[in-house]
C-alpha cells in the first residue's frame, strides 16, 4: 500500500472535519522514510489536504519525530531519576564508548543513533534502554557491548 | 509478594495469562459488562459514586461525579466521547504500562462499561508513543474481540498513539494532541465534560481508573467502598523504583505505610545503604524525608504532610543522592517538557535549572537561594496547567526539607558529595540538545 493510501485509511478512522490523522500520518511517513524530510512533510500535507508548515509545526512538538536523518537503529537511554540513581549514566557512557559518538549523535558508520530520553515508564526495571522502540530492562553498562554488536550486525539475531 | 492486598485491578495475573480472551473469560471476565448494560447509564454512574472511586491519574477527582457532569444529548446534541489517558509519563510511574500489558481485556471491559455510563459510542485510548509493547498487546486484545459483537456492541475503540510529550498527560493538552495539534493545554472552563474532544462532551479517565470499573460493577459499589480507608477506597497500584531491591508494581491496600511498601514489598534498600528520601507520587510530589515514611499511603495521610499519591510513583533515594542534583534533574525534565504556552512556566523552569546548576557548581550565594524560592513563587499557580507548578512545588520542598544541604553547597563552594552522588553528571535530554544551551544566571 502506498503512503498516500495508508494515510487515507487512517484518516477514515476520525471525524471528517478533524485533523486527528496528523500524528498517525507523520508516524507512517517516518516509518517509510526513517525521518521527516521536507519532502516527507509535503507528502503528508498533500495526503491530508493541509500544509507542510502545519505538519512541521506539529512534528517539531514531539520528541519521537525526527526532523533530521537518524541512523539505521535508534538507541534511547532513559536518564530520569529512577534510572539515573541505579547507573543510567554509566550505560550512556558505555554506549558512547562502543559507538564512538556522543549522545545526540550517530555512529560514524551511520548504523546507530544514540540519545538520552526522559522517563520511559519502566522505572522499577531500570535502567531502561529503548532499542528501536522496544524496551530492554535492567540494562547495565556491562550489557552494552553485546547490544551494540547486535545492532552492528556482528551477531546474527534474526537468521536472515 | 508478602503483604500485597487481594488484587482487584491485577486480579488473576499471578496464575494466568490474562492477555488472552479465553483466560480472561475463564476468571469471570466480560461478565460485569452485561450487568452494566442491563442498568441505565445513571444507575451505573450512581454505582461508581457509591464506590467512592477517585481518579488514579493523579488529580484524584471522584470518578462517578466526573461522569455525572456529562450533559444529556437533549441539553447538548453532540456525540459523547470517552478518552482514556494512557499517556503515562510521570517520572516514577509505570503502573499503566503494567496494567495494559497484563490485563488488557479488563481495561477494555472498563472502557465499554464507561462508554455505556456516559452514553458514548466512541472511545479513544491515547497511549504514549513510547509504549510499543503495551500498544501491541492492547491492539491484539481488541483483535480478539472482532468476532464478539455481543461484547463490542456498537462502540468503536480507537487506539491513538502519542509521539513523545509529557504535557499530553494533562487532559486538555491530550485533547489538543488527539485533534492533531501541538499538545498545549487549553484554558478551563469550559471543562471537557461540556466541551472536550471536537468541542463535544468528553470524559477523560486514567487507565487504572477505567480498569477498576469492571470489578466495581461486579462486586457492587458498596462492597468496593468497604475496602481501603476514608477518601481512598479500594486498592491502589503503586510503582516502586529507585534505590530499592525489588522495583516493580504492587497492588496495595491504601493506608499501608510507605516504610512497609519499601521494606516489605520492595525488600528494602540495596548495597547496605541508608534511606535518604522518598518521592511519594511521581516527580511532581513534595518529597518525604527518611523520618516521614511511617505515613500511610493514602490521600488524607499524605495530605497531612502536604504531599500526595499523585500517579503513585514511589521513588526511593539512598544516602548517595545529592538533593541539589535531584532538583537539577527534575527541573531539567520540566524545562524540557514545558510546552512554552505560559510565560511563568516557560521561563521559570529554565531559571530554576540555571540557579540550581549555579548552586551545584559552587558559584552561588545566599542571594541565589533566595532567588530560587522567589522564582518558585512566580511560577506557582500562574499558569494554565500544573506542569510549572510541579517544578516550583518540589524545588521549594527540597529547600524546605534539606536546607542544610543547599547551604553546604554555598559555604563549601560546591557539591559536598565531591563527585560521589548517585546523580552525578547525569546527561538529561535538554543538556544534550546543543541548540538550546542552558540559561546562565548573571553573576
Amino acid at each position: 500500500m502506498s503512503l498516500y493510501d495508508a494515510i487515507q485509511e487512517v484518516r477514515a478512522i476520525y471525524p471528517e472535519d478533524s485533523e486527528s490523522a496528523v500524528l498517525p500520518a507523520l508516524r507512517l511517513a517516518q516509518g517509510e522514510y526513517g525521518w521527516l524530510s521536507p519532502d516527507a512533510l509535503r507528502e503528508v500535507a498533500d495526503a491530508l489536504e493541509t500544509t507542510p508548515a502545519y505538519c512541521k509545526s506539529v512534528a517539531s512538538f514531539y520528541d519521537q519525530f525526527h526532523l533530521a536523518p537518524i541512523g539505521e537503529h535508534l538507541v534511547e537511554v532513559c536518564t530520569n531519576v529512577s534510572c539515573a540513581v541505579v547507573g543510567a549514566q554509566r550505560v550512556v557512557e558505555a554506549f558512547e564508548g562502543e559507538l564512538g559518538c556522543h549522545a545526540g549523535e550517530t555512529s560514524a558508520d551511520g548504523k546507530v543513533t544514540l540519545r538520552t530520553v526522559e522517563c520511559l515508564g519502566g522505572c522499577g526495571w531500570a535502567t531502561i534502554v529503548a532499542v528501536d522502540h522496544h524496551y530492554r530492562t535492567h540494562v547495565k553498562a556491562d550489557d552494552v557491548p553485546a547490544i551494540v554488536q547486535e545492532l552492528q550486525g556482528v551477531v546474527e539475531t534474526h537468521g536472515d | 509478594m508478602g503483604t500485597e492486598v487481594e488484587k482487584i485491578v491485577l486480579a488473576g495475573t499471578d496464575d494466568r495469562d490474562l492477555t488472552k480472551l479465553a483466560e480472561y473469560e475463564a476468571v469471570g471476565g466480560y461478565k460485569a459488562l452485561p450487568k452494566a448494560r442491563a442498568m441505565t447509564p445513571q444507575e451505573v454512574t450512581e454505582e461508581l459514586i457509591t464506590s467512592e472511586l477517585r481518579g488514579r491519574g493523579g488529580a484524584f477527582f471522584p470518578t462517578g461525579r466526573k461522569w455525572s457532569f456529562v450533559p444529556s444529548k437533549e441539553q447538548i446534541p453532540k456525540p459523547h466521547y470517552l478518552v482514556v489517558n494512557a499517556d503515562e509519563s510521570e517520572p516514577g510511574s509505570f503502573k499503566d504500562n503494567e496494567i495494559i500489558s497484563r490485563v488488557p481485556h479488563r481495561f477494555i471491559e472498563g472502557c465499554l462499561i464507561t462508554a455505556h455510563a456516559i452514553d458514548s459510542k466512541h472511545v479513544f485510548v491515547y497511549i504514549r508513543g513510547e509504549y510499543s509493547g503495551p500498544y501491541e498487546i492492547l491492539v491484539n486484545a481488541l483483535e480478539e474481540l472482532k468476532d464478539r459483537p455481543e461484547i463490542r456492541g456498537d462502540v468503536t475503540i480507537v487506539v491513538h498513539r502519542g509521539a513523545g510529550a509529557y504535557i499530553c498527560g494533562e487532559e486538555t493538552a491530550l485533547l489538543e494532541s488527539l485533534e492533531g495539534k501541538r499538545g498545549q493545554p487549553r484554558s478551563k472552563p469550559p471543562f471537557p465534560a461540556i466541551s472536550g474532544l471536537y468541542a463535544s462532551p468528553t470524559v477523560v479517565n486514567n487507565v487504572e481508573t477505567i480498569t477498576t470499573v469492571p470489578p466495581i460493577i461486579a462486586m457492587g459499589g458498596a462492597e468496593y467502598a468497604k475496602l481501603g480507608v476514608p477518601n481512598t477506597r479500594g486498592t491502589r497500584v503503586v510503582s516502586l523504583s529507585g534505590n530499592v531491591v525489588n522495583g516493580g508494581n504492587y497492588e496495595i491496600a491504601p493506608g499501608m505505610t510507605v516504610r512497609a511498601i519499601i521494606d516489605e514489598l520492595g525488600g528494602g534498600i540495596p548495597d547496605g545503604r541508608e534511606l535518604k528520601a522518598v518521592v511519594p507520587g511521581g516527580s511532581s510530589t513534595v518529597i518525604l524525608t527518611k523520618d516521614e515514611i511511617d505515613v500511610g499511603y493514602d490521600f488524607d495521610s499524605l495530605g497531612q504532610l502536604k504531599t500526595a499519591m499523585g500517579s503513585a510513583g514511589i521513588v526511593v533515594l539512598d544516602d548517595r543522592c545529592c538533593i541539589v542534583q535531584l532538583g537539577i534533574r527534575f527541573s531539567e525534565f520540566y524545562e524540557h517538557e514545558s510546552c512554552g504556552k505560559c510565560t511563568p512556566c516557560r521561563e521559570g523552569t529554565r531559571w530554576l535549572t540555571a540557579i540550581l546548576r549555579k548552586l551545584e557548581d559552587g558559584r552561588a550565594t545566599q542571594a541565589d537561594l533566595d532567588l530560587l524560592l522567589d522564582v518558585c513563587d512566580r511560577i506557582n499557580g500562574k499558569c494554565l496547567c500544573p506542569l510549572g507548578d510541579s517544578d516550583a512545588i518540589i524545588i521549594a520542598s527540597y529547600v524546605a526539607k534539606f536546607r542544610d544541604e543547599f547551604i553546604a553547597h554555598i559555604e563549601e563552594g560546591g557539591c559536598p558529595f565531591g563527585g560521589e552522588s548517585s546523580l552525578d553528571h547525569v546527561l538529561a535530554p535538554i543538556a544534550m540538545h546543543t541548540h538550546s544551551p542552558v540559561a546562565e544566571v548573571p553573576a
